[in-house]
């Protein structure tokens, strides 16, 4: 939208002034993101710039807080640094462990939520399905309906069930992470979907393939792309889920946000803001993912 | 996935259940208990210990035995939640006889301070609500009663106040001139919560409420507030520990057993007693001084010689158990709080909406 | 195949392949009913079952079952057994909860009335209300008659600001205790207010992102879509640093002279709103530029030829053009914001709390449980609505990530 020469000065005054206030709200949306990357290097416990930092001398900045996060939590935390000490931290520093709960949670709601979602996803997507509207309704729903609900309701139906006396640990947080990721893995295999020409698959079948090789070699290439930014949204859901975790896992069972949950409140150290920091990049990485994910899928359907 | 089950389940390994899963306050205290109390227990007995921060503990133990979901076998109370709850059938009665005795012979019943021993608790330190300052906020007058407080006039900003009726109506009440003694004869009288929420009302607009005790240290670090109630214990940790410029103001504080407990039907019992004995032996109740400034409760402690984690500091002069800071001091009734608990709250919560 | 008439095999295969469609569908299905539907459906069950009192306090309820009408000396003997009951099964507790939730200062009468029961002596119609006057108080027998029945509408009514008095009748609670129906108040009118500043912010950001070239305006998209995968958690936290009294914005603002006095932005309605503005925005973004991307700016350009000025095209050729989006951002924006918890609990102080964060707090401090599975019901209740008009309107299908 290049200025046309027929704009009268006002309109070029308002075509300057538009772009500056674009760029303004996108100041708004990115700043607050990067704000915490370098306040996450303070070397004072000051969720502020420092004078030091501010004119650039090293000294006022220091990796203090991500040393922290190693050391929180851990039996001997002074000791020299050697094979021991690692493994000290690897089984006991708190913010590891919590580490290694997201993960774990995050990968089994995951594949849940992803084999679920994307078979539903291709029957939802058949002309002839009944019920369409409703059923995707109540598929879509639990994105909808408000998290304190949804915890509330899972908190009284686990305690009823026992859940935690099956000897399955994470079982109760995996199945609900699975239940809020499946809305994203149906919007994004759908999506894919769109425009997907069923005469494909019909001639595959005639030309004698059988309907498993007809998934591998027609549908699954096709959707593959929504599937893995299905199953990236639904990974990234659970990895950032605190409600759910506040009301139903034990306390072996704890995750990242819960742990930032609490640190926040009681954020007298900028280690809060090394867990972010770290969080941010992670987050880079998964939208260049999934970036990549969706030109590969918009070139393979040539749109 | 073949090779992703297997990373997952490295994973998995270490992440096993642990024997002592112990309900805290969270910040400084639940530090305190960490380095005091549970991480000498896994170096003494090898069993596993593992804490969970909360606001207040009380709560999730009434949540989790009502739900039969018991999942935390040890909780740090405060001794009204404790009556309450062992009232209601929701703790473990303890035996006092299974306590360690004091390294004299003494029987624990008759070692530790009166009343410290209940039916469903053993009490571990003596803690303080006090308020607190940031000292370089006030250059010349500096606050030193309860009422200056209150005195928006004299020592304007913003306060910090924990949300929630239990400490905030006596001290209201101790500001507008009533004496400790009568604090709570008044609070049973409809005309007498009147009087202590219309003296909150007169500062209700420069509030700033907390809910976790880790947060007063941190609003005060960050200026929001210029001065809050806090635990006394916390304040002197940020003030020891972070070298932070906090005046603790000792006068109209109000002390409290601060109290071990075991919800009912907890898992793995034993190992749960166990601990609550080796915690409150006399050496190892006594190096809760060391990480927090709440005073031990065993008369025996006495003899044993209580510094801060520096090494230097003496924790005598800065428990709330020391007389020098007891001249106007409120004893926190549990009796009132155990029948008033709830229905203050909802009148506090409502005025706290309107 | 042979014989058979064409229609009846096409019928059979196309029944056929419904099956298979469905057959894709059941498992997922039974899975959300299982561990979502269910789940919320017993909750709300317990908004209209609570059993505390008639649980514990049988010999009054029978004589409620039995007789109308103002207490007698047998109904008041019935409750010092109950209460002697209560105190032998530590139940008294409960069941002072269960009728202070709808008299408040009552929890206390039933425990100390519990304690002292066992020293009462007949009539005990005198000797009860000698103990407590309270004890006489036709309210508080009319919310025992109610509670003697474990099936109650005492919560929603409750929840709506009402109670009934001493004859039954339906009222409003007195002016210092109303505390949902504002709070309801509040959660819609935030909701709009960040809905409209959402849109606000948002329209312009679409406009440019739908009118650059696609290799820019490709670029400039990341800056939406980074705070939409950045944790919720970090982005509040990132604003509290921002916000606070000495935090960034305060610091610079004193530092470059603009204001002396630092602005209060965080732990009230101000700190709610701006965070929940910059975690929603994506939301408003990302529908309207899928509407205005297509739109082709031919009609603009027509209607400048035809004379019109740059803010009449606006107004009435391209703006009607995106009212589909308007209206998918707004109505999804609104939808999330109502049952926001997380930001309003860590930034909003006192005044910036909405329904979400009473219902917690039901659930966690005061264990009303009943009450807050009443509230969660009305909340859910109008999402729920918001939902079908969202599916009426735009249609679930069209609803678009990244």
């Amino acid at each position: 939208m290049a200025l046309p020469i027929y704009a009268t000065p006002l309109e070029r005054i308002w075509y300057y002034a538009y772009r500056v206030i674009c760029a303004l709200i996108f100041l708004f949306l990115i700043a607050p993101i990067l704000i915490v990357i370098p306040l996450s290097f303070n070397a004072e416990p000051y969720f502020t710039f420092t004078q030091k930092m501010l004119s650039l001398d090293p000294m006022g900045y220091s990796l203090r807080w991500y040393d922290t996060l190693l050391t929180f939590g851990m039996q001997a935390p002074d000791v020299p640094r050697d094979a021991s000490w690692w493994r000290d931290a690897w089984t006991n520093a708190r913010w590891v462990g919590v580490a290694k709960n997201s993960v774990i949670v995050g990968v089994f709601s995951t594949i849940i939520a992803t084999v679920l979602g994307t078979l539903s996803a291709l029957g939802l997507s058949r002309p002839e399905m009944p019920f369409r509207r409703t059923i995707m309704a109540i598929l879509i729903s639990p994105m909808i309906v408000p998290i304190i609900i949804t915890a509330t309701g899972l908190f009284f139906f686990y305690s009823s069930i026992q859940i935690r006396e099956w000897g399955v640990p994470y079982l109760g947080v995996v199945l609900a992470h699975a239940t809020l990721g499946i809305p994203f893995v149906i919007i994004t295999v759908t999506a894919t979907l769109v425009g997907f020409d069923h005469s494909l698959t019909r001639a595959a079948a005639s030309l004698g393939a059988n309907p498993r090789t007809v998934f591998r070699k027609v549908i699954l290439p096709l959707i593959l792309p929504g599937m893995i930014s299905g199953a990236l949204f639904a990974f990234v859901t659970s990895f950032d889920e605190v409600v759910v975790v506040m009301f139903i896992a034990g306390p072996d069972e704890q995750t990242i946000p819960r742990q930032m949950w609490n640190g926040i409140r009681e954020s007298i150290s900028p280690a809060i803001l090394a867990v972010a920091t770290i969080l941010v990049v992670i987050s880079v990485l998964l939208l260049a993912a999934v970036e990549l994910l969706r030109r590969r899928s918009e070139r393979l359907r040539g749109l | 996935m073949k090779k992703l089950l297997v990373l997952t389940a490295a994973l998995m390994a270490p992440a096993a259940h642990a024997d002592v899963t112990f309900l805290g306050w969270g910040g400084a205290y639940g530090r305190a208990q960490t380095e005091a109390h549970l991480k000498p227990f896994t170096e003494a007995t090898g069993i596993r210990t593992v804490m969970t921060d909360t606001d207040n503990p009380a709560a999730p133990v009434k949540a989790m035995v009502e739900a039969n979901n018991v999942t935390a076998n040890l909780v740090s109370l405060e001794q009204a939640d404790v009556i309450r709850l062992c009232d209601e059938g929701l703790l473990e009665e303890i035996d006092p006889a299974s306590l360690a005795p004091a390294p004299d012979g003494t029987p624990a019943a008759d070692d530790f301070l009166p009343g410290a021993l209940t039916d469903c608790g053993v009490a571990t330190d003596v803690w303080a609500t006090v308020f607190a300052y940031d000292d370089s906020r006030f250059p010349d007058a500096k606050p030193t009663t309860i009422a200056d407080f209150f005195d928006l006039e004299k020592f304007p900003g913003k306060r910090g106040i924990r949300k929630g009726a239990k400490t905030t109506l006596e001290m209201a009440l101790m500001a507008d001139g009533v004496p400790a003694s009568e604090v709570y004869d008044m609070l049973e009288t409809p005309e007498g919560i009147d009087r202590a929420f219309a003296k909150l009302d007169t500062i209700k607009s420069e509030v700033v409420w907390w809910e976790a005790g880790a947060q007063p240290p941190q609003l005060l670090a960050d200026g929001e507030v210029v001065m809050s109630t806090v635990y006394n214990g916390r304040i002197f940790a940020a003030a020891m520990n972070e070298n932070k410029p906090f005046v603790t103001v000792w006068d109209g504080m109000q002390y409290e057993f601060e109290v071990y407990a075991i919800p009912k039907g907890a898992p793995d019992l034993d190992d749960a007693m166990q601990f609550l004995s080796w915690s409150t032996e006399t050496q190892n109740l006594a190096n809760l001084t060391k990480y927090i400034s709440y005073g031990p409760t065993r008369k025996s402690t006495a003899a044993v010689k209580k510094t801060w984690e520096d090494g230097t500091t003496d924790m005598e002069a800065h428990l709330p158990t020391s007389p020098q800071n007891m001249t106007n001091s409120l004893e926190t009734s549990f009796e009132f709080w155990v029948d008033y608990d709830s229905e203050l709250n909802e009148r506090f919560n409502a005025w706290l909406a309107s | 195949m042979e014989g058979r008439p064409l229609k009846q095999a096409l019928a059979r295969a196309q029944s056929r392949a419904k099956r298979r469609a469905l057959l894709l569908v059941v498992p997922l299905l039974l899975f959300i009913v299982v561990t979502f539907v269910a789940p919320i459906g017993q909750m709300l069950l317990r908004s209209v079952h609570n059993d505390a009192f008639a649980r514990n306090m049988p010999n009054v309820g029978a004589w409620f079952a039995e007789n109308d009408g103002a207490p007698t000396e047998d109904a008041f003997a019935a409750l010092v057994a109950d209460l002697r009951l209560a105190r032998e099964n530590r139940t008294a507790g409960e069941v002072g909860t269960r009728i202070n939730y709808e008299l408040g200062g009552t929890r206390s009468l039933f425990t100390s009335g519990a304690r002292g029961a066992d020293d009462l002596e007949p009539p005990f119609a005198t000797s009860l209300v000698e103990d407590d006057a309270k004890w006489a108080d036709p309210q508080l027998w009319q919310v025992m008659r109610t509670a003697s029945s474990a099936y109650t509408a005492s919560f929603y009514l409750a929840a709506l600001d009402l109670t009934r008095d001493g004859d039954g009748n339906i009222v409003r609670v007195p002016e210092g205790r109303a505390v949902y129906l504002a709070l309801f108040a509040k959660t819609f009118a935030l909701s709009a207010l960040i809905t409209a500043i959402c849109l606000l912010l948002g329209y312009p950001v679409a406009h440019l992102l739908a009118t650059l070239p696609l290799a820019k305006s490709n670029l400039l998209m990341i800056l939406v879509l980074l705070p939409f995968w950045t944790s919720l958690l970090v982005r509040t936290t990132s604003w509290m640093v921002l916000l606070q009294e000495q935090g960034v914005i305060n610091n610079t603002l004193v530092a470059t002279g603009i204001t002396d006095t630092r602005l209060p932005m965080i732990y009230n309605q101000t700190g709610t709103v701006i965070a929940m503005v910059h975690i929603l925005l994506p939301f408003m973004i990302l529908p309207l530029y899928s509407v205005m991307r297509p739109i082709r700016p031919h009609y603009v350009r027509a209607a400048r030829s035809l004379g019109a000025t740059s803010w009449t095209a606006f107004r009435r050729v391209y703006l009607p053009q995106t009212v589909p989006g308007i209206g998918a951002g707004a109505l999804l924006v609104f939808i999330l914001a109502v049952g926001y918890y997380i930001t309003p609990a860590l930034v909003g102080g006192a005044s910036g709390q909405l329904i979400s964060n009473l219902i917690a707090y039901h659930m966690q401090d005061s264990l009303n449980w009943s009450m807050a599975a009443a509230l969660a019901a009305i909340l859910l209740a109008a999402v729920l609505l918001l939902y079908w008009l969202y599916d009426r309107l735009i249609g679930i299908d069209n609803m678009k990530l990244g």
